[in-house]
């Protein structure tokens, strides 16, 4: 039962839980007309902390598409938060004006002290600095599932940035509960998962999973490529910066080696990682995979505040 | 081998490890204590080498979870008229509240004034304890547990 919860760490959800969430994500794709009225009368508070494009263009155009209102603040300073009002005063304020927030903050574990104080009102963790975001590991599952029909017995290539990105840990974490899945895992010596990914998730689980320093070597065998962005300050030295950021890069060249339906995702903002040439080839998701995240969050606010269409 | 006199009414802690019975001591206030209390420092000991042992004349109240946390071996023996009563073994409490604190800048706790600082045990083999609120593995500081 998902009415009245909150929703702060992907982890929080059951597998059936999370299959209720993108079963009816799919019935939105199928007939949206008919849920077009499912929140009216409702209220979204969307309490973003910093900017965002996607994130909280995505949860005010969901509640708008379901009938509902949206109300909030796009940045603090445009908040009690610039006066040193806390989280815990915001959120007990917001509560007696909406049904539902979906919360962004620069600091790590704002939406736990969000979610403790609130008493009605179910809080979506829009993401936390860089600890958790939800509802961006539930856009990426509602595509794979669209897009490749399961979220099972897959090989999944994470490629760029694995150490400090936070959707590559939770979707990790979170396929690794599906059944027969594998990991690739292409990353510079630096940016490799951490430990305890590697440890207490995949091997203790008994996950197989391989790693690679080369895309090129890596990308015949994928069902799903993940890029990230590698950032040039997360080298260690320049020499290694230079010899491997081509192999971060996802051109047409590479795309060359891959399975004709393998899909490419990108949680997006995209820099210089994926080659613009790239966007045309039917194997690049990652704009579907935007549009998937209005459906997941349409699907997640009916199914936390128990509406029914 | 130094000869301290058994308690009549009060409390043992025994087994702790060689060089924290300081931070127990310090932690129970007991530099500020009217009644007798002996301190001693690594006494020999076939199961631990040496260890730290407090003895403690008087019945005071203790919060066996921060115990525990500070040391998992501890053994507390309660004597009443030069008798055993009750013998307590500590382990690593699962949660831990209000006793140590985040040092992750990035953590809400590092400003959210009425925030109370949680911890839950993550890994009992290593006695890994992570923040409520955003995950940090604890790295002790000097002056803590408070």
């Amino acid at each position: 039962m998902l009415k009245g919860r909150h929703l702060i760490d992907p982890m929080d959800l059951s597998i059936e839980e999370i299959d209720e969430v993108l079963e009816l994500a799919q019935r939105i794709i199928r007939e949206p007309e008919r849920f077009s009225s499912a929140c009216r009368g409702r209220i979204l508070a969307t309490l973003f902390y910093e900017p965002s494009t996607r994130t909280r263009l995505s949860f005010e155009t969901a509640m708008l598409r379901l009938g509902g209102e949206v109300i909030g603040f796009s940045e603090a300073s445009s908040s009690s938060a610039s006066k040193g009002e806390s989280v815990a005063d915001t959120i007990r304020t917001v509560e007696c004006y909406a049904d539902i927030a979906a919360m962004r903050h620069p600091k790590e574990g704002s939406a736990r002290v969000a979610a403790a104080n609130s008493r009605t009102m179910p809080v979506i963790n829009a993401g936390d600095g860089g600890h958790h975001h939800p509802t961006q590991t539930l856009t990426d599952l509602l595509t794979i599932r669209e897009l490749k029909g399961t979220l099972e017995d897959l090989t999944v290539g994470l490629c760029g940035d694995l150490k400090f990105g936070r959707t590559v840990h939770s979707l990790i974490k979170t396929l690794a509960r599906f059944r027969g899945n594998s990991f690739t895992l292409i990353s510079p010596p630096e940016l490799k998962v951490p430990d305890y990914i590697r440890d207490e998730v995949l091997a203790r689980g008994g996950i197989p999973f391989v790693e690679y320093e080369r895309l090129e070597n890596a990308i015949a065998s994928l069902d799903i490529l993940y890029m990230t962005r590698v950032q040039r300050e997360r080298f260690f030295n320049e020499d290694d910066y230079l010899r491997l950021k081509n192999s971060y890069i996802l051109d047409a060249e590479k795309l060359k080696k891959a399975k004709s339906d393998m899909i490419v995702l990108h949680p997006l903002p995209r820099v210089n990682e994926i080659a613009v040439e790239v966007d045309s080839d039917p194997r690049a998701a990652y704009f579907r995979q935007a549009k998937y995240g209005m459906y997941v969050r349409m699907a997640l606010i009916m199914k936390l505040l128990g509406v029914e269409a | 081998m130094m000869t301290i006199n058994a308690i009549k009414k009060g409390i043992v802690i025994d087994h702790i490890t060689a060089g924290r019975g300081i931070r127990i001591f310090k932690y129970l206030g007991l530099d500020k204590a009217k009644f007798t209390v002996a301190f001693i420092m690594n006494v020999p000991s076939v199961k631990m080498g040496t260890k730290d042992i407090l003895k403690i004349e008087n019945v005071i109240d203790i919060d066996y979870t921060v115990l525990g946390f500070i040391d998992p071996n501890i053994t507390i023996t309660v004597i009443d008229e030069e008798k055993v009563i009750k013998k307590i073994k500590l382990s690593l409490p699962d949660r831990v509240e209000g006793v140590i604190s985040c040092s992750n800048p990035r953590c809400i706790t590092s400003i959210e004034q009425e925030v109370v600082q949680r911890f839950y045990l993550s890994d009992r083999k290593r006695a890994t304890y992570r923040c409520e609120y955003c995950d940090e593995i604890y790295s002790p500081k000097a002056q803590e547990p408070v």
